[in-house]
């Protein structure tokens, strides 16, 4: 049995093991050892500030995706079959579009000759163009339509498990609709509001796509931290530093949060 | 007569605005695609294919086109047969290390892909894959794995073992009987994760950024690039043709999955 599964885990180990081991070897050596890569991210601004935009990006995202998201899973689970199937369709379809093509959608819609800025001002509502793009807010619109997939997956598949017999017996026993929703329901479906929340908030602290197309330079998330000392300044030492510290945050999230749910809940979908 | 109560209303308003949110970024460059417009002008002025003809008639598109399609095609060839495998020996074993495998097959998933990437790109810089075929392989069959080796894991939840154990009491080996009596039975999964890693690879662009160059460069490497500078309606016949490819691909997928139950 170990023989069947060795292929799978060389191509594992050789391409993402290694490569993050040698990331992790080169953020501490350089002719010698060193912790002067992990001192400036501490001390200096530009990278103490990029981590903290990005936990907030990432924090805002999250928040945006369960509010919108929540609704279409309950949706999507109380509504017959047939429904929920279209429901569930309009969710999976665009997730697996190309991150690629999305991209480029949203800056069709929201740069300054934009759909969106177009049908504005045809209406009247405004006379100048709105900055919807190139800055934080088309950041957070394109990367939160990009990650609602990942929300509502694991949200429809927590939900789908609450029987419905606790919600009957709920209001048989005189409970309001509002009040079963928030005593029985809602506290059920949390195992899955921490699984979708967990890997929205972790897939966006290293999202990259949105943040380089649609940041306009000035939402300078890590990933492009990473990039940018990789591609522009060759600063490899420091890149490794920036890719360590981003990693070992995603590793103490997931480390968290298997105290309380199945990791497999988390991964389980895409 | 039901009534409808108003929550009700609010819950089926707030549904259908967000999957509005989900589906209309995906739709808008249809339209933007078919536009005779240089600039972006919504409605179009008037109908054309001449972004179409533009993609069609850019050498440098089509060779990037044929990039993406052979190593997507090459990734699928190879990951889907190690997926397989992986994901049957962890479902058979009772080895505790499976368990450990199991998760390092799934880190793919875990590791923000940005950091995959520049690693990859250092690791193939000392021996020399940078801007090579292979090494766009091989790093989408480590991006593809998980994919198939989830959806063969869903297939095989559903399988009895005991009839591979029957058929191997009968005589045949165990590679005999796992071809003759498991496979066919999780057929529909194995296809459906063979699709996946196939659109995985046709969408991976950020270790693409990283590793090709040259006349190695997929498709989404040179959209990329070319979305840096400029917006070119080109990339919107691109990415309707892209996005067109992967919806067919999903709904087979999931076609075959439903049929398996």
């Amino acid at each position: 049995m170990l023989a069947l599964v060795s292929p799978a885990l060389l191509v594992i180990l050789l391409l993402i093991v290694l490569p993050v081991g040698w990331l992790a070897w080169q953020s501490i050596y350089h002719d010698g050892f060193t912790l002067e890569h992990y001192r400036r991210i501490l001390s200096e601004d530009i990278y103490w500030r990029s981590f903290a935009l990005t936990f907030e990006i990432s924090l805002l995202v999250t928040v945006l995706a369960l509010v919108l998201g929540y609704p279409v899973a309950y949706a999507a689970n109380a509504v017959s079959k047939a429904w929920s199937v279209v429901i569930l369709a309009l969710v999976v379809l665009p997730f697996w579009t190309s991150v690629l093509v999305r991209a480029y959608a949203w800056l069709a819609l929201l740069q300054r000759t934009g759909v969106i800025n177009q049908f504005l001002r045809y209406l009247d509502v405004i006379g100048e163009p709105l900055a919807l793009v190139h800055n934080t807010f088309g950041t957070v619109v394109a990367t939160v339509h990009i990650l609602l997939p990942f929300m509502v997956l694991p949200l429809y598949a927590t939900m789908q498990k609450i029987p419905n017999d606790l919600m009957q017996a709920g209001a048989s026993l005189g409970g309001s609709p509002a009040f079963t929703f928030f005593r029985v329901f809602l506290p059920l479906s949390l195992p899955g509001v921490l699984a979708g929340s967990t890997m929205v908030f972790v897939l966006c602290l290293g999202f990259y796509i949105t943040p380089e197309l649609l940041g306009g330079g000035r939402t300078v998330m890590v990933s492009m931290l990473v990039s940018r000392n990789v591609e522009l300044y060759n600063q490899f030492g420091a890149a490794s530093a920036v890719a360590v510290v981003l990693l070992l945050s995603v590793l103490l999230i997931f480390f968290v949060v298997s105290r309380f749910i199945s990791l497999d809940r988390v991964l389980g979908q895409k | 007569m039901r009534t409808i109560s108003p929550a009700r209303i609010v819950l089926i308003a707030a549904t259908a605005l967000v999957l509005i949110y989900l589906i209309l970024p995906v739709l808008i460059i249809v339209p933007i695609s078919f536009s005779s417009a240089r600039f972006l002008t919504f409605p179009p002025p008037s109908l054309s294919l001449r972004w179409y003809q533009q993609y069609f008639s850019n050498p440098a598109w089509m060779q990037a086109t044929q990039v993406t399609l052979i190593v997507a095609a090459f990734t699928v060839v190879i990951a889907t047969p190690l997926g397989v495998a992986a994901a049957y020996a962890i479902s058979q074993s009772k080895l505790r290390v499976m368990r450990v495998i199991h998760m390092a097959l799934l880190l793919p998933l875990v590791v923000p892909i940005i950091i995959t990437a520049v690693g990859i790109f250092f690791i193939y810089a000392r021996v020399g894959l940078v801007a090579t075929l292979p090494g766009l392989v091989l790093a989408n069959v480590m991006l593809g794995l998980p994919y198939v080796v989830i959806s063969v894991l869903a297939g095989l939840q559903s399988f009895d073992p005991a009839q591979e154990m029957v058929a191997r009491s009968l005589g045949m080996n165990r590679l005999r009987s796992f071809f003759a009596v498991t496979l066919p039975q999780i057929k529909s999964s194995v296809v459906a994760g063979a699709i996946f890693a196939f659109i995985s690879a046709m969408d991976e662009t950020i270790i693409a950024l990283f590793i090709s160059g040259g006349q190695y460069q997929p498709l989404t490497k040179r959209m990329f690039t070319a979305l840096r500078d400029e917006i070119d309606p080109t990339i919107a016949a691109i990415s309707t043709l892209m996005t067109a490819a992967s919806f067919m691909l999903v709904l087979l997928a999931s076609a075959r999955q439903r049929k398996s139950g």
